[in-house]
C-alpha cells in the first residue's frame, strides 16, 4: 500500500514530521517498508541553462558546455555526452559532490579526455524519474534557472509504502491509515460526513443478483451527460506518485476511491451496456476481453456482471474492454458492490489477475460503505465531469451485521501484562471508531463495520496494546517453576544428538540434504509410493519424499568428487519416510565414504592410507549404535543386505530377523550407475527408532568391579576353516565356552592365499583368560585350550593350523 | 721390570686399546678368567712358602686390582660411547606433518550446532522439546491454526501438496512447525512449555529462500503467562544466543492468524562489510514473530480461552545461524560442499553447554 504525505494530510491534520509519522506507523502495526523522499534525495539538483555547447577537442561524441547555474557566479564548464546538449537548452544540473541515484555514484570534479568537468547535466534516468537514458532532460524555456528542480517539478511529496498485513483491509485506503494515526496521537482525523446526492430520475438499468452468496450487495447509479477527459492535475499527480497511470477522469476516480477509501468501484459506459445487468456465475467457456487487454476463459465458479450481450465484467476483479469508459463516454454507470472474499481470491488466483480491486475484495471491504462510497464517487464525477445523476439502485444488503461484544477490562492485564486505565481505553477505541458503553468491570463494545478483522476480546486487547505501544509492556521474568531439572530431550532426540557427535568424532562431515529426491532414486531405495509423491514439486528431480538418506548423500558426495575433492566422508542424521502417517517418519543416521577415506583419515598420507571399504562403514554404523545406547552384545551381523548394496560386501545389523537396525557395505554397482555416481561408494544406514530402549535403572551407581589379583593368560590359536565360515561365529563360540574365565577374544590375523587351500582361510585368534581365585597351572591352561579347539572344530569344522 | 710388572702393563695396554665391550671382555677373560694370565699367577701361590706367598700374593693382588679397576673404567667409557653412537644413529624427522585426528577432521553442520544451542538455552528455562511429522494434514497445518479455508493468509504459505486421497483429503508438507504446537496442546495438559524445532517446506527458491528450511517455535500455555513474560523470554534468549551482554529489541504489532495480539520482533544491529554485530548500531533486523495464542486455536485444541492462555513464537533456525555465524548465502547450507562444511562446521567435541558457553 502506497500513498504520499500530502495525501495522508488530506485526512489527517498534523504537524508531525515525516520520520515521526513513519516510526509511529511501524509501531502501530502498519510497517513502513520504504519512504521515497525525492525532496531529500534530489535536493542538490537545480535548473540550469546551457550557454554554449562546443565540440570536445579530443572526443567526437562529447561536448564541452558552459552552464549558467543561476547562482550569480561564473558559468560552469561541464563535459557532456548527451546528443541533445545544445546552447539555450534548460536542463537539470548537479554540482560535484552530488549523489546520482540512477548511477549509484557520487560526482567529483573530473577531467574527461583532457578537459575539466565541474558537474553534470542529467537525464531523467539518472534521477530515477524514468527509464529515459536518451539525453539530458529538456525543461520548458520558462523554467526558472537556479531553482531547485524537485520543488519546481513538484516531485517533493514523499511516497510512503506500507507492508500491510492481510487482516487490515481498512488500511488499504489512506483514510483508514489516517484514522489509525489519529488514534495514536499523531493528529486530528478529518472525517466529514458523506452527503447523499439526490437522484434526478430513476436509474433505467435494473440489476438482478442470481446468487447472493457471491454478491451480498450491489449498488448502481447512472450519471448522464458527463464530459470525460483527462482528470485534473492534482488527481493525476496523486496517482502517478504511487505508480498508477492516469487514464481518464472516470477511471481515475475509481482508482482514487480504491486507494483513498479502500472502496473499489467499476464504471461502465452506459451506452455500451445492453439492457439490464445480471450478477451471475459465468457459463463454462464464456470469454471476456478484460481491461488489461487479455482474454479470459471463464467457468461456472467465476462470478461475472453480464448484460444482454454477455459478460461485461469480472465481478470485483476487473472490468471488460467492451463496456469500458473512454473520452467519448457521455453516460456512465457507477457500480459499488460487495463480493464473496473467498470466491474473489479463487478467481483471481485461477485467472492470475492481481488487481487493486481483487486485493481489497479478497480481504473484505467495509460493507456499510458500499452506498456512501457510491455517493462519494458520484460527487467526484459531478465535480470533475458534470452530468445529471439518477437515483441509486441497491440490491441486497447495504450494512454489515451489528457486532457488540462484552469486554472485561481485566483482559488487557491478563493477556498483555499491562494495566491501561479505562479513560485511555475509551479514548483509543473511540478514536479507532469503536463505541463503548458502561464503566466496567465489563464494558460493551460495538465494533465498527470496517474492522472485519476484529472478532473477539483478544482482538480488542490487540487494538489497545498496539496503540498504547508494545514497548510499554513491562518485561516480566518468567518463573521456570517447580519442575525438577531433568533432561528434556526424548530418547530419539538424544540418539540423534549423540549419533551426530559420534560420527563427527569418526572424522565424518555432516551434510544436510533435501528431503525430496527423484522418483527413480526413491524406488531404488524402497520408496516411491504414491502417497509420498508431491503433487507440485519445485523441480522434477525433487519429487518424492526420501525413503533413505543414502541417495541424497551419495549425490552430495559425487558433487564433491566432481568439484575435485574425491576423498571424503559425509554423514547425515535426518528424517526418512515410509508412508504419510506420523509413525511412518523415522530418523536415519547414514554415511558415505568415497576414495581414500578409510577410518584412518582422508587422502594419502605417509602414515598410510587406504580406500574406504565396507568395514569402515560397519565401524561407522557401530559408532552410531554404541552412541545411541544399543545393546552391542545382542547385535547380529548377517552377510548381505538390500538390493542397493553389493551382495558380497555388505551386511545387515539386526537383533533377530524381525528387528533390522541397519545396513552397511559397498553401494551396488547397478545402484551406483542408476544414481549416476562413479567409483565405489561405501555407505551405511541405521534407523534410530529400531534400537531397543535401554531398561530404566533405579540408580546411577555402576555395579561393583572385580579386579582380579592373578595374572591373565593369553593363548593364540590359528584355525583353518572353509572360506564361508564367519569369523564372528568363531569368536562367539570361544566366548560362550566359559564367559567368566574367557574375558577377551580378538581376531589378529586373517589369511587366504599361498600355503592354504583355495577354498579355505586361516583365522588367528588370541584368547585372554582371567583367573579369579588362583593362578592357572599349565595343565589347566592346556585343558581350556583343548576345549577351545574341540568346540571350534565342532561348530565350524575348522582345524588347528599346523 | 719384573715379569709381573710387564704383564700388568701389557694387560693395561690391552684394556686401553679395547675398542668395544666385546674386545674388553676378551681382555678380561685372558687376564682374570679361569685360565687368565693373572689367575694363573695366583694359582702359583699355593706352591710357595708362606713368607714368599705373603709378599708375592700382595703384589699379584695389587696387579689384579689395578686390572679390575681399569676394566671397569674402560667398560663405562665404552658403554657411554656405544650409547652415544646408537643415539646418533637413531634420528627421526620431527617435521613430518601430522594427520588430523578424526575428531579434528569431522564436522557438525551449523544447523545442528545451532539446534543444540537453542535446546540448551531453552532447556535451562524449563522448556521441553517437541517434534512432529513433516507430512501433515491441512487441518493441523492451517484450519486448527485459525487459517479459514480460502483465506488469503493461506496464500502467504506456498504449500507443497501430495496427491488427493480417495476421500478428497490431501496431505501436505508442513509450512511451519506450528502443527507441532497443535499436537502438543491436544495431547498434553497445561502447563505446557515446549520448543518445537523442525524442518519446514515452502515452494520458494531464490537467494534468501530454499524449498526446505528450519524453524523453531516456542509455546507456553498456562493460566497466567502474558506478553510481558513473552518479551522477557525472547530478550533473555537473544542475549544468550548471540552471546552479548545487552541487546535492544523492538516489538511491533503484526498479524498472524494463530496469535492475537501478534508481534514481530526486530533486534538492533550494526552491519559492517557483511559482518553483523548485535547490541550496537542503527539498523533494525527482523528476527522472529510471536504473540498470544489465538482463542480460536485454543478452542480448536479443546482448551477454554477464558481459563487458559499463553504465547508462542517462531523463528528460522537457518536464519539465526546465518546471522550469528556470518553465513552469507542460505542455499549453501544445503549444497554440502565439503570446503563450506569444513569452514562453517563445528568440531564434534565443541558441544554447547550452559557452564562452558555456547560457542566458546
Amino acid at each position: 500500500m502506497k500513498f504520499t504525505l500530502s495525501w495522508l494530510k488530506e485526512h489527517l491534520e498534523t504537524d508531525e514530521p515525516l520520520d515521526k509519522l513513519a516510526e509511529k506507523l511501524t509501531m502501530i502495526g502498519l510497517e513502513v517498508e520504504n519512504i521515497e523522499d525525492k525532496a531529500k534525495a534530489l535536493a542538490p539538483f537545480t535548473i540550469a541553462r546551457v550557454i554554449s555547447a562546443e565540440q570536445h577537442p579530443n572526443a567526437d561524441r562529447l561536448r564541452v558546455c558552459m552552464v549558467d547555474t543561476g547562482d550569480g557566479g561564473a558559468p560552469v564548464q561541464v563535459v557532456c555526452g548527451a546528443p541533445n546538449a545544445r546552447a539555450g537548452l534548460i536542463s537539470v544540473f548537479s554540482p560535484p559532490g552530488t549523489y546520482i541515484p540512477g548511477k549509484n555514484i557520487t560526482l567529483g570534479v573530473g577531467t574527461i579526455r583532457g578537459v575539466e568537468s565541474r558537474g553534470m547535466l542529467c537525464s531523467a534516468a539518472e534521477l530515477q524519474l524514468s527509464e529515459d537514458h536518451d539525453g539530458i532532460m529538456e525543461l520548458p524555456a520558462d523554467a526558472p534557472v537556479g531553482r531547485g528542480f524537485v520543488e519546481w517539478a513538484r516531485l517533493g511529496d514523499p511516497v510512503i509504502e506500507i507492508n500491510l498485513t492481510p487482516n487490515r483491509q481498512d488500511c488499504t485506503g489512506v483514510h483508514g491509515i489516517a484514522r489509525d494515526l489519529s488514534a495514536a496521537d499523531m493528529g486530528k482525523f478529518k472525517d466529514p460526513g458523506i452527503r447523499p446526492i439526490k437522484g434526478e430520475f430513476p436509474c433505467p438499468v435494473q440489476v438482478t443478483v442470481e446468487d447472493p452468496t457471491l454478491c451480498p450487495g450491489f449498488a448502481l447509479r447512472l450519471v448522464r451527460g458527463v464530459k470525460n477527459g483527462p482528470s485534473p492535475e492534482w488527481l493525476q499527480q496523486r496517482l502517478t506518485a504511487i505508480g498508477l497511470r492516469p487514464i481518464n477522469a472516470l477511471v481515475d476516480i475509481t482508482n482514487f476511491m480504491t486507494y483513498d477509501r479502500a472502496r473499489p468501484l467499476h464504471v461502465f459506459d452506459a451506452k455500451k451496456v445492453q439492457g439490464n445487468l445480471t450478477v451471475r456465475r459465468a457459463r463454462d467457456g464464456e470469454t471476456l476481453l478484460a481491461l488489461d487487454g487479455r482474454t479470459y476463459t471463464l467457468d461456472s465458479n467465476i462470478c461475472v456482471i453480464a448484460d444482454e450481450h454477455g459478460v461485461e465484467s469480472l465481478a470485483g476483479i476487473m472490468g471488460g474492454e467492451a463496456s469500458g469508459c473512454d473520452e467519448n463516454t457521455t453516460d456512465v454507470l457507477i457500480e459499488s458492490a460487495l463480493w464473496n472474499e473467498i470466491n474473489i481470491a479463487q478467481t483471481g488466483r485461477k485467472l492470475g489477475i492481481n488487481s487493486d480491486a481483487r486485493y481489497r475484495f479478497e480481504r473484505g471491504v467495509d460493507p456499510a460503505f458500499m452506498v456512501p462510497g457510491l455517493e462519494l464517487a458520484t460527487r467526484m464525477v459531478l465535480d470533475l465531469c458534470g452530468g445529471t445523476p439518477s437515483e441509486n439502485v441497491v440490491v441486497g444488503k447495504q450494512f454489515g451485521e451489528d457486532r457488540v461484544i462484552d469486554f472485561p477490562l481485566s483482559e488487557v492485564k491478563r493477556l498483555a501484562g499491562i494495566e491501561v486505565p479505562l479513560v485511555e481505553v475509551k479514548l483509543i477505541l473511540t478514536r479507532l471508531g469503536f463505541m463503548l458503553a458502561g464503566a466496567g468491570p465489563v464494558v460493551k463494545i460495538a465494533i465498527p463495520s470496517w474492522r472485519t478483522d476484529v472478532q473477539g476480546k483478544a482482538d480488542i486487547v490487540e487494538e489497545i496494546v498496539r496503540i498504547v505501544g508494545v514497548d510499554k509492556v513491562p518485561m516480566t521474568p518468567f518463573d521456570r517453576g517447580e519442575e525438577p531439572r531433568k533432561p528434556v530431550l526424548t530418547p530419539i532426540q538424544q540418539r540423534t544428538r549423540r549419533a551426530k557427535r559420534a560420527l563427527g568424532a569418526r572424522g565424518l562431515v555432516e551434510a544436510v540434504t533435501w528431503s525430496f529426491i527423484t522418483n527413480d532414486a526413491a524406488k531404488l531405495f524402497g520408496g516411491g509410493q504414491a502417497e509420498l509423491v508431491l503433487a507440485n514439486p519445485i523441480a522434477a528431480d525433487l519429487s518424492d519424499m526420501r525413503p533413505s538418506l543414502v541417495p541424497g548423500l551419495v549425490a552430495a558426495a559425487q558433487a564433491n568428487v566432481n568439484r575435485g575433492y574425491p576423498d571424503l566422508a559425509l554423514f547425515e542424521v535426518g528424517q526418512v519416510f515410509r508412508g504419510d502417517r506420523p509413525e511412518d517418519q523415522l530418523v536415519a543416521a547414514s554415511g558415505v565414504r568415497h576414495g581414500d577415506a578409510s577410518s584412518k583419515g582422508l587422502g594419502r598420507h605417509w602414515t598410510g592410507s587406504a580406500a574406504a571399504d565396507a568395514m569402515d562403514a560397519k565401524a561407522d554404523a557401530f559408532a552410531v549404535l554404541a552412541a545411541a545406547g544399543a545393546p552391542m552384545q545382542a547385535l547380529q551381523i548377517v552377510p548381505g543386505g538390500p538390493a542397493w548394496l553389493h551382495p558380497g560386501r555388505s551386511g545387515t545389523i539386526q537383533i533377530g530377523p524381525q528387528n533390522v537396525l541397519g545396513y552397511f557395505g559397498e553401494l551396488h554397482p547397478r545402484a551406483a550407475e542408476a544414481l549416476g555416481v562413479d567409483g565405489p561408494m561405501i555407505v551405511f544406514e541405521v534407523i534410530l527408532e529400531r534400537i531397543p530402549e535401554a531398561k530404566q535403572r533405579a540408580t546411577r551407581a555402576k555395579p561393583l568391579i572385580d579386579l582380579s589379583t592373578f595374572q591373565p593368560v593369553s593363548r593364540d590359536f590359528a584355525f583353518i576353516v572353509d572360506r564361508t565360515v564367519k569369523a564372528g561365529d568363531i569368536v562367539r563360540t570361544v566366548q560362550n565356552l566359559d564367559k567368566k574365565l574367557i574375558t577377551g577374544v580378538t581376531v589378529f590375523d586373517v589369511y587366504e592365499g599361498k600355503g592354504i587351500d583355495p577354498d579355505k582361510k586361516s583365522i588367528a585368534i588370541a584368547v585372554t583368560m582371567q583367573p579369579r581365585d588362583k593362578t592357572m597351572t599349565d595343565q589347566e591352561i592346556d585343558a581350556v585350550a583343548a576345549r577351545i579347539v574341540a568346540e571350534v572344530t565342532k561348530k565350524t569344522g575348522g582345524t588347528l593350523r599346523g | 721390570m719384573s715379569d709381573l710388572a710387564t704383564l700388568e702393563k701389557s694387560i693395561l695396554d690391552q684394556i686401553a686399546a679395547a675398542s668395544d665391550e666385546a674386545a674388553l671382555e676378551a681382555v678380561r677373560v685372558a687376564s682374570l678368567g679361569k685360565k687368565g694370565s693373572i689367575s694363573a699367577l695366583l694359582a702359583t701361590l699355593g706352591k710357595m712358602s708362606p713368607d714368599e706367598r705373603k709378599t708375592e700374593g700382595a703384589k699379584i693382588n695389587l696387579a689384579k686390582d689395578a686390572v679390575t679397576q681399569a676394566l671397569a673404567t674402560r667398560r663405562d667409557v665404552l658403554k657411554a660411547a656405544a650409547l652415544d653412537a646408537r643415539l646418533a644413529a637413531e634420528t627421526i624427522d620431527v617435521t613430518l606433518p601430522l594427520r588430523d585426528t578424526p575428531a579434528d577432521a569431522g564436522r557438525i553442520h551449523p544447523l545442528s550446532q545451532v539446534w543444540d544451542e537453542l535446546t540448551t538455552i531453552f532447556a535451562d528455562m524449563g522448556f521441553a522439546v517437541a517434534e512432529g511429522p513433516d507430512i501433515e494434514t491441512d487441518d493441523y497445518n492451517f484450519t486448527k491454526l485459525n487459517f479459514p479455508i480460502g483465506h488469503p493468509a493461506r496464500e502467504m504459505h506456498d504449500t507443497f501438496f501430495f496427491n488427493p486421497k480417495e476421500d478428497g483429503s490431501r496431505m501436505l508438507l508442513r509450512t511451519h512447525t506450528s502443527p507441532v504446537q497443535v499436537r502438543t496442546m491436544l495431547t498434553q495438559k497445561p502447563p505446557i512449555r515446549v520448543i518445537c524445532p523442525g524442518r519446514t517446506y515452502r515452494i520458494d527458491s531464490d537467494a534468501t529462500h530454499t524449498p526446505q528450511f528450519h524453524q523453531v517455535e516456542g509455546l507456553v500455555i498456562d493460566k497466567g503467562s502474558h506478553l510481558g513474560h513473552l518479551k522477557w523470554i525472547l530478550h533473555e534468549f537473544c542475549k544468550a544466543f548471540f552471546e552479548v551482554d545487552h541487546i535492544n529489541m523492538r516489538f511491533r504489532p503484526s498479524f498472524f492468524p494463530f496469535t492475537e495480539p501478534s508481534l514481530e520482533v526486530d533486534i538492533q544491529c550494526r552491519r559492517d562489510k557483511g559482518e553483523i554485530r548485535f547490541g550496537e548500531g542503527e539498523d533494525w533486523m527482523e528476527i522472529l514473530g510471536c504473540g498470544m495464542v489465538h482463542p480460536n486455536v485454543l478452542r480448536a485444541c479443546n482448551l477454554d480461552p477464558d481459563v487458559y492462555q499463553g504465547f508462542a513464537w517462531g523463528m528460522g533456525i537457518d536464519r539465526i545461524a546465518m546471522l550469528k555465524y556470518g553465513i552469507a548465502d542460505l542455499r549453501q547450507m544445503f549444497e554440502n560442499d565439503v570446503r563450506w562444511l569444513n569452514h562453517y562446521g563445528f568440531k564434534p567435541l565443541e558441544i554447547p553447554t550452559i557452564a562452558g558457553g555456547l560457542s566458546t
